[in-house]
């Protein structure tokens, strides 16, 4: 029999730890839906959607009654819509509609792929599809897109960096009767993963097969109750237990993913390593690192204990999945995040201190508000700064800003649910617009010579 | 399938009556039991074989949830895959 206290530890870790599966999401490709005739292909997107994923919902739901797990969101990613709308002469948006009301019929929490990846460069059909986003995204409910700028194989689209701080704000601007919610659908990347469970960046590569199923864990507040229970231990230890807990959070992903494919009959793809937070108390990444030892995150310090845990995830978490991707490691997005929000309230956090944890940890700047009036070249210039930590290190970056229309330093914007709630950042005031009007690319960087 | 039924809250006459009372009426077998009593809090682990259960899943975590809430415990049933996924390599 298995001991009492192992039993004992997984029911406290998901009854008052909020351990639980953050998301199923199945990957389409929707590489066979291209038609010259729009309303053709949205009829051949809605359907092989609808076809695919028609049994997701009930199957994630079967599970988590099964299993005893909480199973919060079940999802869908899509081939970049940017490659199956260049085919038709009609708007994009029309794409859109069809992916939300897909959606919307399997009963899914989010659809993401209303995306494009222009890293290297862009055609009018890119361009097009690129200016459809706003609308897009203020039109449907459930459709969440991101566009890839740069890689580290490729350097950094600068035309588009400087298309996208407009696109960020039209979002903004299009959605504002709506706390501007339409720029929290929209992440723009640098090396996007194909493989992401997560939105609002998820699309499905098309190196993935024809449809594939991806999970993503969760689990901060398990870390942070691990680490608790070790007032005095050093900062090895710490890293074990770290690496400990992952571990044990991973092998629950695992099993879910492998049932939930065998269930569906449909490959299974990675599990995502994420540590994913929510706004409910005792469910923040700033709150493990504040149980390291700072007095608040965003103090001196806090890139170091960041870089720590992402590390030691990785490394608990890869041992208990036999295929890991996706975004994996901690996730730190302020609005989502009780102990960031708090942090960002006070000013111990800020949007230079979150540029440099970036640099360390999984993803960006992530669910930042900024002021209204954040002209579109600072917005280009953040997303050039992410971009450029993400190519040189190699890793995927990604910014998330809600330039929110009337708001100003020190109010707050409440978007409910998992998104939660964030105090309005400042940014810098010198204008970067002679170097952003500039265009052009980035070159590739040099891979040796690592200074 | 084999899952694990847990109880834990304050001590009383005709838990243990209870739960397994139950496991017979849909048809679980019980493989194994272990509890405690510290102080007055009562802690207990069943495994229950259900594959040959009369009742659906659903149905018989539905009947668990409904005593536990009734006598104020807290009753949890989970499949035991989850146990060994997370505790054994």
């Amino acid at each position: 029999m298995i001991n009492t206290k192992d039993i004992l530890e997984t029911i406290q870790m998901i009854q008052d730890e909020h351990l639980d599966i953050r998301t199923i999401t199945m990957g389409i490709s929707l590489l066979d839906c291209s038609r010259e005739d729009t309303s053709a292909a949205c009829t051949a997107v809605y359907d092989k959607i609808c076809r695919s994923a028609e049994k997701l919902v009930s199957t994630g739901e079967e599970i988590e009654r099964e299993y005893g797990i909480p199973i919060i969101n079940k999802r869908i990613s899509v081939t970049p819509m940017a490659l199956i709308s260049a085919a038709s002469k009609g708007s994009p948006v029309e794409f859109a509609k069809a992916m939300d009301s897909a959606a919307a019929a399997t009963g899914v929490n989010f659809i993401g792929g209303y995306s494009a990846l222009v890293h290297k460069g862009f055609g009018p059909k890119d361009e097009r599809f690129i200016d459809s986003i706003p609308e897009a995204l203020a039109e449907t409910s459930l459709v969440c897109s991101s566009v890839n700028v740069g890689s580290t194989k490729a350097g950094i689209n600068m035309d588009a960096v400087a298309k996208m701080g407009g696109i960020v704000k039209r979002c903004a601007e299009l959605t504002a009767d709506n706390r501007s919610f339409g720029a929290a659908k929209l992440v723009i990347f640098c090396n996007a993963p194909e493989d992401n469970p997560f939105m609002a960046g998820a699309f499905h590569g098309v190196g993935e097969p024809d449809c594939v199923i991806n999970v993503g864990v969760s689990g901060p507040g398990v870390v942070r109750a691990a680490l608790s229970k070790a007032p005095e231990a050093n900062i090895t230890e710490v890293a074990d237990i770290v690496k400990k807990t992952a571990f044990k959070i991973t092998r629950m992903g695992q099993l879910v993913a492998r049932e939930a494919s065998r269930r569906l009959g449909v490959p299974f793809g990675i599990v995502d390593l994420s540590l994913a937070p929510t706004p409910a108390v005792g469910d923040s990444v700033a709150y493990i690192l504040e149980e390291m030892g700072l007095e608040k995150c965003g103090a001196h310090g806090t890139t170091a204990c960041l870089a720590l845990l992402n590390d030691a995830v990785k490394k608990g978490g890869v041992m208990a999945s036999s295929h890991v991707g996706g975004l994996s490691g901690a996730f730190i997005p302020v609005s989502e995040d009780a102990g960031m929000i708090e942090a960002a309230r006070c000013g111990a956090l800020t949007l230079s201190k979150l540029e440099a944890m970036t640099a360390v940890c999984s993803v960006g700047l992530d669910m930042i508000v900024i002021p209204g009036d954040t002209s579109a070249d600072i917005i280009s210039a953040i997303l050039a700064d992410e971009a450029a930590i993400g190519m040189i290190n190699g890793k995927t970056t990604a910014i998330r800003l809600i330039p929110a229309v009337g708001a100003k330093v020190g109010d707050e914007l409440d978007f409910g649910g998992l998104f939660g709630s964030g105090p309005v950042m400042e940014v810098g005031g010198y204008s970067p617009s002679k170097f952003i009007s500039r265009g052009g690319r980035i070159p590739a960087p040099i891979h040796s010579l690592k200074n | 399938m084999r899952a694990v039924i847990t109880v834990i809250g304050k001590d009383m006459v005709g838990i243990l009556a209870g739960v397994s009372g139950i496991c017979a009426e849909s048809g679980a077998n019980v493989t194994d039991v272990t509890q405690s009593v510290l102080q007055d809090l009562f802690a207990m682990i069943m495994m229950v074989e259900i594959s040959d259960s009369k009742t659906t899943f659903h149905d018989f975590r539905e009947k668990l949830t409904q005593y536990g809430e009734d006598k104020g415990l807290s009753v949890h049933i989970m499949h035991d895959d989850i146990f060994n996924s997370m505790h054994r390599i």
